[in-house]
C-alpha cells in the first residue's frame, strides 16, 4: 500500500498535483493525502513538496507547519522518495536570491538566482513548454524512457514556469537541463531526492509518466 | 527552445461554453469539462477558462465546475471572470486553477495585483486586458466589456507588469469573434512595452491569423476561442501549420 504526501503549506497548485497524481496512481493500492501533519508524514511511502510562490514565502510557510525537522528524517534518514516541483526544487538549495539571500534546505548544493533576461530581450518568467535536454542518465530516467516509447528523450518537453534557476554546485546532481537564454536547471537528483523545475502535473502525458515513474521508486 | 503557445479558451456561462462576437450574441458551444479534456488530449497548451458573466451578475464563479474541469485538464488551467479579492483568487487556486485572471477588479483595486502576486507568486498572476480602439490609442473595458474606464491600453500595461503581474491576456474587442484576425497593432505595441508574457486573444478566423500573431504582433500565445469550439480548425492543424512556417510549437505525437 502507498500513502502519497501532498505537502499542505499554505501555497502551491496543491489541487492540480493531486489531480494528476490521482490519475496516474492504482487506486486499489494508493491513498493520497493533502496535508502537514507530522503523523501524515511518517505514514507517508512517497512525498511530494509542489511550490508555487516566493522562494522565501515557501520556505516560511514551510517552517510555520513545523514538519521540518521530520520532514528532513524521513527523506534524509528514512530515504523516503521524495520530489520536489518548481519551487519545491528550489528550496532544496543552499541558498535563495528571491527578494533577499535566504538559506534553503540544502539537501541540494546549489544556488538558486534570477533568470538573466538578455538584456530585456527575453520575457520573465520562463513561461511555457520547453525542450528537455538529457544530462546524466539515472536509473529515474532510464525507466521514464521505457515509459515513454521514443527513441530520444530529448523530444521531450515539460511546462516551465518561473524566474528563478537553480544553479548547481555539483554537476551530477543535474540531470535534465532546458534553455532559456542560459542553461536552466529542469532537473536535480541525489539518491532518494528529485526535483523538477518543470510542472509534472501540468506536463500532460510526459508529465504523468513523469509522476507514475515517480510512484514506482521504492 | 521555448514554444509559442496555443491556448483554447473556454468563455463560460452558466455553465456551458459559449461564444459571442464583440462580446455580444452568445452562442452555445457545449460542456466545459469535456471541452477542457479533448483539448487537453489533443495538444492545447494550455487551457483558459473565463465565466464572462460573473462580474456583471455580481455572482461568485462556479467553483464546481472549475474543480471538475480541473480534474480532466493536465496542462496549465487558467480561471478567470469574477475574481474580487485575494480570498476568490484562492477559492480558484484550490480548486485546481493553476494561474488566476483578473480584470475588472484590477482596474479598481490596482493594489490587488501586487498582494496576490506577492501571496501566490508572479506567474500565477495574469491580468485580462479587453481594449478597444478611440481614434489613436486603445481603452481599456471593464465589466465583460460594458463599462469603458477611459484609462490607456499600453500605460495600464506597463501598470500591470511594475505591480508584478506574470502575464498578460491582450483581447481586442474590436476583433473578438470577428474572424477577421488580431488586432496586430496594439499586440504588438503592448508586448513590446512589457517584459512579460502577452497572449493575444480575439479575432482568430484562419491559419494565417495564428502565425501573424506570434511573427508581427509578438504574442508568446496566441488563444482563439470560435474556431475551435466550432470545430473550423484543430489544435494539430494549427500546430503544423505553424511549424511549416518555421514557429517553434510543440508537437509531441505522445497521445
Amino acid at each position: 500500500m502507498k500513502n502519497v504526501l501532498i505537502i499542505d503549506y499554505g501555497a502551491g497548485n496543491l489541487k492540480s498535483v493531486h489531480n494528476a497524481v490521482k490519475v496516474v496512481s492504482d487506486k486499489q493500492d494508493c491513498k493520497i493525502l493533502v496535508s502537514s501533519s507530522i503523523e501524515d508524514l511518517r505514514k507517508s511511502t512517497h512525498i511530494i513538496l509542489p511550490g508555487v510562490g516566493a522562494f522565501e514565502s515557501c520556505l516560511n510557510g514551510l517552517k510555520k507547519t513545523k514538519i521540518r525537522s521530520c520532514l528532513e528524517e524521513m527523506v534524509l534518514e528514512k530515504k523516503k522518495p521524495f520530489l520536489g516541483i518548481c519551487v519545491g526544487m528550489q528550496m532544496l538549495a543552499t541558498k535563495g536570491f528571491e527578494n533577499g539571500e535566504f538559506p534553503g534546505l540544502d539537501w541540494i548544493g546549489g544556488e538558486v538566482k534570477k533568470i538573466n533576461n538578455q538584456n530585456n530581450n527575453l520575457k520573465i518568467p520562463h513561461m511555457g513548454w520547453n525542450t528537455l535536454k538529457f544530462l546524466n542518465e539515472t536509473s529515474f530516467t532510464k525507466r521514464l524512457l521505457k515509459k515513454m516509447k521514443v527513441a530520444n528523450l530529448n523530444d521531450l518537453s515539460a511546462y516551465f514556469v518561473h524566474s528563478y534557476n537553480f544553479k548547481n554546485k555539483n554537476a551530477n546532481e543535474k540531470v535534465i537541463t532546458t534553455r532559456y537564454g542560459e542553461e536552466i536547471t529542469a532537473m536535480v537528483s541525489k539518491e532518494n531526492i528529485i526535483g523538477t523545475q518543470f510542472h509534472p502535473e501540468k506536463s500532460h502525458y510526459f508529465g504523468l509518466a513523469f509522476l507514475k515513474t515517480f510512484l514506482e521508486q521504492v | 527552445m521555448l514554444k509559442i503557445r496555443i491556448i483554447p479558451c473556454l468563455d463560460v456561462d452558466a455553465g456551458r461554453v459559449v461564444k459571442g462576437i464583440n462580446f455580444l450574441s452568445l452562442r452555445d458551444a457545449g460542456d466545459p469539462v469535456e471541452q477542457a479534456k479533448a483539448y487537453s488530449n489533443q495538444g492545447a497548451d494550455e487551457i483558459t477558462f473565463l465565466d464572462i458573466t460573473a462580474t456583471h451578475q455580481k455572482r461568485k464563479p462556479m467553483i464546481d465546475v472549475i474543480a471538475k474541469t480541473a480534474e480532466k485538464c493536465f496542462v496549465p488551467l487558467t480561471v478567470g471572470g469574477g475574481v474580487k479579492n485575494i480570498l476568490d483568487i484562492k477559492e480558484f487556486l484550490l480548486a485546481g486553477a493553476d494561474k488566476v485572471s483578473i480584470n475588472s477588479a484590477a482596474i479598481k483595486n490596482p493594489s490587488l495585483i501586487n498582494d496576490s502576486a506577492k501571496k501566490f507568486g508572479n506567474q500565477c498572476i495574469v491580468v485580462a486586458i479587453d481594449a478597444k480602439k478611440k481614434s489613436k490609442n486603445w481603452n481599456v473595458f471593464i465589466n465583460g466589456g460594458r463599462v469603458d474606464t477611459g484609462i490607456d491600453a499600453i500605460s495600464w500595461a506597463k501598470n500591470i507588469e511594475k505591480r508584478g503581474a506574470g502575464e498578460i491576456l491582450l483581447t481586442s474587442m474590436d476583433r473578438d469573434g470577428t474572424k477577421s484576425g488580431f488586432d496586430l497593432e496594439l499586440t504588438s505595441k503592448i508586448s513590446s512595452s512589457v517584459n512579460i508574457p502577452v497572449v493575444a486573444s480575439g479575432g482568430v478566423g484562419s491559419l494565417r491569423d495564428f502565425f501573424d500573431g506570434i511573427k508581427f504582433g509578438g504574442a508568446s500565445a496566441v488563444l482563439a476561442a470560435s474556431v475551435f469550439h466550432f470545430k473550423e480548425l484543430t489544435i494539430k492543424q494549427v500546430k503544423s501549420y505553424l511549424k511549416s512556417k518555421n514557429i517553434n510549437v510543440r508537437i509531441d505525437n505522445l497521445g
